[in-house]
């Protein structure tokens, strides 16, 4: 048999065994695409994770009350963890956490669109743990059933405490959006601003999305953008309108079949955001960068640790 | 509007000293530590079962990363870390070896069906009713 018949039955193989719905492990032979593309979107959701950490953490110091203090100081650690478990799973198909690190702050890879804007006041935090973690777990809980086991395992965790996060949004929302005049404003206003990058969250529309079907069919996608974007709208509109908030698109309606019509985003606009161009892009990066430079010596210290080993017996 | 308030991230004075500072990146420290993978028992007398992996320079760095990140919610009363090079896997290529050459019902309590050889012993030693 010749080097090419050997690739197509193992391809033939492999795409058999995705559709039969089994999970692909590390060791498994799987084509160099679908390990690329799989690398390239586990290093951009890590990248998000602990990118998605700096605008919340930021808010921690001036967390109205102590309560909101420590659940938003556990969301955040959440935050960091699951950037751990995703660098790890990303590690299985081949670059290492420094390397991946490195790539982030250089620009190379990228990080969600909705971390490249400020959060300008205390509703920010409510809002996108409500909505930016609510589009999250659609997007996540479609991804938990893809074909790469690592990846699928370390979203069945993520997804249920992200649930915590967004009843934890949602929580602060409801205080704002039932508080004072001047609350509900705050939390208008933030809504105004997040409106746009939220409706971006699922990457640009089924009609200038590439590759799509290949990775639908590998099942490293299970849904296209439009279709996870349309799901979160069906889920979000009515409850934001039961709060008597507005949403700052002229164009939104929701027909008899429930289908939710919007104003197309800018899909150019979403490119040059996250390519860097965005409001905190560079902002953001710099302070990544630093928390890194400034706590290499924690790193340090680890690494000269004193060897010791569990001195009970286990078994 | 309260718009003022993001002026309080404590991390907003120091960015223009981010980004000049970014401007000489400084080069990331070797930290690729081993593996270490993760298993957690949820309670005594329950197996500990396998829930993920740390990076970590000892055995002891590992047990307190992965109580970190194995063990903020769900119940645990001992974590066990194993450095990954030490499990030694078969590869699923041959998970045919796994198949049962043979009927192997013989080694199974369901293999044995003992009640219908009773009853039908029962009823044909029962003697006929006039």
């Amino acid at each position: 048999m010749t080097q090419a018949q050997l690739e197509a039955r193992r391809l033939e193989r492999f795409e058999a065994r995705v559709a039969r719905g089994e999970k692909v492990e590390p060791g498994d032979w799987m084509p160099e695409e679908y390990r690329f593309e799989l690398a390239r979107l586990i290093h951009n959701h890590a990248n998000s994770e602990i990118m998605g950490a700096l605008p919340e953490g930021s808010w921690i110091p001036y967390a109205p009350t102590l309560k909101r203090k420590m659940a938003l100081t556990a969301k955040v650690q959440d935050e960091v963890g699951h950037g751990h478990l995703l660098y790890r799973v990303a590690e299985t198909l081949g670059k290492s956490r420094e390397q991946m690190l490195e790539e982030l702050f250089s620009g190379k890879a990228k990080f969600s669109n909705v971390f490249h804007y400020p959060a300008e006041t205390w509703a920010d935090v409510g809002i996108i743990g409500w909505l930016i973690d609510g589009a999250a777990i659609v997007n996540q809980t479609m991804m938990a059933q893809g074909s790469y086991g690592p990846y699928s395992r370390a979203l069945k965790r993520i997804c249920a405490e992200e649930s915590f996060h967004i009843k934890h949004g949602y929580d602060i929302v409801v205080s704002l959006a039932t508080g004072t005049p001047e609350q509900r404003a705050m939390l208008q206003d933030a809504l105004n601003r997040w409106w746009e990058p939220i409706m971006m969250f699922f990457g640009p529309s089924d009609k200038r999305s590439v590759h799509t079907e290949k990775l639908v069919r590998w099942r490293v996608k299970l849904k296209t953008n439009d279709e996870q974007r349309q799901e979160f709208l069906r889920k979000f509109v009515p409850k934001i309108w039961e709060l008597g908030l507005s949403i700052p698109d002229p164009n939104l309606y929701i027909d008899e079949q429930g289908t939710v019509h919007y104003t197309e985003p800018d899909w150019d606009q979403f490119l040059t955001v996250v390519r860097g161009g965005g409001p905190m892009s560079q902002a953001r990066l710099a302070t990544r960068r630093l928390a890194w430079e400034e706590n290499a010596w924690v790193r340090e210290a680890l690494a000269l640790a004193e060897k010791r080993y569990a001195d009970f017996p286990i078994a | 509007m309260a718009r003022a308030g993001w002026k309080f991230n404590p991390y907003h004075h120091r960015i223009p000293e981010a980004l000049e500072r970014a401007r000489h990146p400084v080069p990331p420290a070797d930290t690729e530590w081993p593996v270490w993978e993760v298993f957690r028992q949820p309670e005594r007398g329950e197996p500990h079962v396998h829930v993920g992996s740390v990076h970590a320079p000892d055995a002891q760095m590992a047990l307190v990363l992965a109580k970190e990140q194995f063990s903020r919610r769900e119940p645990c009363v001992q974590l066990w870390v194993v450095r990954a090079e030490a499990i030694f896997a078969t590869p699923y290529e041959d998970a045919d070896i796994f198949e049962p050459a043979l009927d192997r019902t013989y080694r199974l309590a369901a293999g044995y069906k003992v009640r219908p050889r009773i009853n039908q012993a029962a009823s044909s030693s029962e003697e006929p009713s006039s």
